[in-house]
């Protein structure tokens, strides 16, 4: 009884006003991740050659530096340099280079998986390469893709909470403040777990339908 | 100038969180494998009760958050059970338990695209159940689960890093702390990524020849009879 | 003198859901006989050799292996496999170890021999199936005539006392089945006693002791090849005969 008292008067206000910030981070996260993965894929298969090399530095560099390394040299390290962002906003833009790294290798093999004959075909109508790739190669390689692009995003829900180390109190960062000014560690990360758990199957039932959706013959 | 000052007297000591943050990961895979392998077999041949429990631990393993797992862990958990554990314990636990539902459903996955066939052969030679999943599934499974399974390495390494939030001492946590020391955040932030980067590729190059190793002919394709 | 047959099959039945498979199957074999199993597919002659060894476990039904009761009990089942060998249609050599390896985990693990012993019995069963010269290829490397040679010496490693063969050629070339054919007619010769489904209608009318025409979960009737090949009592043997002789073309060919 103490403990739902707790959850609902105390808990929950402050969880809500985090999950909010939470879905914030996500719901801008996600389309500038996918628009950096896709420029990045497209970079990589159909870019000359200082360009291709660039954008396979680019996801090296982004895969294999971890995230919350990345939030740290974009909040602490970028300001050295006159550069500096709100806490939401850096977070925004570490999740958004590290999502696009990840993304743009997914979207890439989808690209390579795309049969040449398709280019060959689209190039023959008349079509210029970057029409054939726009209008032909991109839609098909996108939903090939979807699969592995989706559990990117669904991975975001969850890596979202490392904005709290920069001090951006979203629904992590709403919990710990409720659970260390209230010592009720379980109680709190309880919800907090159940929320994000809540986040990850709505994620995945959207996924789930969207690949039915989008799915065509063969 | 100062940057790279900075870097050349703080390097050392970042450098010694390298078996630090090795230790998290190594660990963790090793707890991660010894228990998803039973958990995998468990979920296949196992009763249904046990199976469904299984699932549901997956389910939430992956579902939560690292770094909402390492606080339940640090702050709920072991100190409501009154254990005294290291924040480089709870950061195994924490990262090997996750992976260990990874783990599970990387080996359940292989399990399961073995034919039938190679359980009824082993049993009609007089094996028994786990005669025939230790000599014959399981060694077939591990080789098929393998490139799936390498994928865990990266992913452990650069998740390692979020035990920086209960202080364990490993290369972030190190060059966090080089960084209040010597106000040069950019450089040695970078240098902590390029040794990051560099572990990444070096365990990479240990896998695949480790995956070069295990091969054998044929092994996961289907036979071709005709 | 009163002989026990090596194998009884009493009266087996089997559905799986709703169908029902086997509606009461039984025949028996003495030693060193060749029992062959004909029949549509369908018939139920693949889960009939299952459930002699409990590999799929019968609804009803008994099955005695020199007058002992074959139980599915997991104290009792694997003393029996060992006795009963098995070769499959698709082989199901085990894909991770070499043809040699296959031949011995059994004898390592469930005989419990010492590594020596086992490999000399597994090199002389491999020797006897013509495979002695390709040991140490892996499954995927051989050929399926050849895939086939080995699982039959991976079965006669284990000493049975029968072997059940679940259409041992239908996954070959036709061009590769005469290499395993001959294996099976040697092991006839010597006398090993052998339960065989197969659409191989040469094979049957030149070496089994009885032949079983199998419809609808039930054997329709049995008796010599000569007789039930050229004077099958049953219209439906006729019947399925005739198809038979169509897809693979007519007896007396000695095949």
């Amino acid at each position: 009884m103490d403990s739902l008292l707790f959850i609902h008067n105390e808990l929950f206000p402050e969880l809500w006003k985090g999950w909010m910030v939470t879905l914030k981070l996500v719901a801008l996260s996600i389309p500038f991740g996918l628009l950096t993965g896709i420029l990045i894929a497209i970079g990589r298969v159909y870019g000359n050659r200082l360009i291709s090399s660039l954008c396979r530095l680019y996801v090296i560099f982004f895969k294999g530096c971890p995230l919350l390394l990345l939030l740290f040299v974009i909040y602490f390290g970028l300001p050295s340099l006159g550069i500096a962002f709100s806490p939401f906003v850096a977070s925004v833009l570490g999740f958004v280079l590290c999502n696009g790294a990840y993304t743009s290798e997914y979207i890439r093999g989808a690209i390579q998986s795309v049969k040449t004959g398709q280019m060959i075909a689209a190039q023959a109508l008349g079509m210029t390469k970057w029409q054939a790739v726009f209008y032909i190669i991109l839609p098909q390689a996108f939903r090939r893709a979807l699969p592995g692009v989706g559990n990117e995003m669904i991975y975001l829900i969850k890596y979202s909470s490392l904005a709290y180390m920069l001090t951006c109190v979203e629904l992590t960062g709403a919990g710990k403040i409720v659970a260390a000014r209230s010592f009720r560690f379980m109680e709190t990360f309880a919800v907090v777990g159940i929320i994000y758990l809540f986040m990850v199957s709505i994620a995945t039932k959207i996924l789930q339908w969207a690949e039915k959706k989008l799915s065509y013959p063969g | 100038m100062e940057g790279l000052s900075a870097v050349l007297e703080s390097l050392p000591y970042i450098l010694s969180g390298i078996p630090v943050t090795l230790g998290l990961v190594a660990l963790s895979l090793a707890l991660g494998f010894t228990l998803g392998v039973p958990m995998a077999v468990a979920t296949v041949y196992g009763n249904r009760v046990m199976a469904k429990i299984i699932q549901v631990f997956v389910f939430v393993m992956r579902g939560l958050p690292n770094l909402v797992l390492l606080f339940l862990f640090y702050f709920g958990i072991f100190p409501l059970l009154g254990w005294n554990l290291s924040p480089f314990v709870i950061g195994v636990i924490t990262l090997g338990l996750r992976s260990a539902a990874y783990q599970t459903e990387i080996f359940r996955g292989a399990i399961l695209s073995l034919e039938e066939g190679q359980m009824l052969a082993a049993l009609s030679v007089g094996m028994t159940k786990n005669q025939a999943i230790w000599n014959i599934i399981l060694p077939q499974a591990l080789r098929l689960a393998l490139p799936g399974w390498s994928n865990e390495y990266p992913i452990l390494l650069t998740d390692s890093s979020v035990t920086y939030a209960i202080g364990v001492a490993e290369i972030l946590t190190r060059g966090s702390q080089m960084v209040t020391r010597t106000y040069q955040p950019m450089p040695i932030y970078l240098t902590c990524a390029l040794i990051f980067i560099l572990l990444n590729w070096g365990g990479m190059q240990i896998i695949q020849w480790g995956e070069k190793k295990a091969y054998i002919p044929g092994l996961g394709r289907k036979i071709e009879t005709r | 003198m009163s002989t026990t047959p090596v194998l009884v099959v009493e009266n087996i039945h089997k559905s799986f859901g709703k169908v029902e498979i086997l509606k009461g199957a039984s025949f028996a074999v003495n030693k060193g006989e060749t029992k062959v199993i004909i029949g549509p597919s369908g018939a139920g002659k693949s889960t009939l050799l299952k459930c002699i060894n409990q590999l799929v476990i019968p609804d009803r039904g008994r099955v005695f292996l020199n007058g002992e009761e074959v139980l599915h009990s997991h104290s009792q089942i694997n003393r029996f496999r060992q006795k009963i060998g098995m070769v499959f249609q698709n082989f199901y050599l085990f894909d991770h170890i070499t043809a040699l390896e296959n031949v011995e985990i059994a004898l390592l693990k469930v005989k419990k021999m010492k590594r020596a012993e086992a490999r000399e019995k597994a090199l002389e069963e491999l020797n006897r199936v013509g495979m002695g010269d390709k040991v140490h290829l892996y499954p995927a490397e051989l050929s399926g005539g050849q895939a086939q040679r080995v699982s039959i010496a991976r079965a006669l490693a284990m000493d049975p006392e029968v072997i059940l063969f679940d259409e041992p050629t239908s996954a070959l070339d036709p061009e590769l089945t005469g290499e395993v054919l001959e294996v099976m007619r040697d092991l006839a010769k010597e006398g090993m006693t052998m339960v065989v489904v197969t659409h191989e209608m040469g094979f049957a009318s030149s070496v089994a002791d009885e032949v079983l025409f199998m419809e609808e979960g039930r054997f329709l009737e049995s008796g010599p090849p000569s007789q039930i090949f050229f004077h099958p009592r049953e219209e439906r043997t006729k019947k399925f005969l005739s198809r038979i002789s169509e897809l693979y073309g007519e007896l007396n060919k000695n095949g």
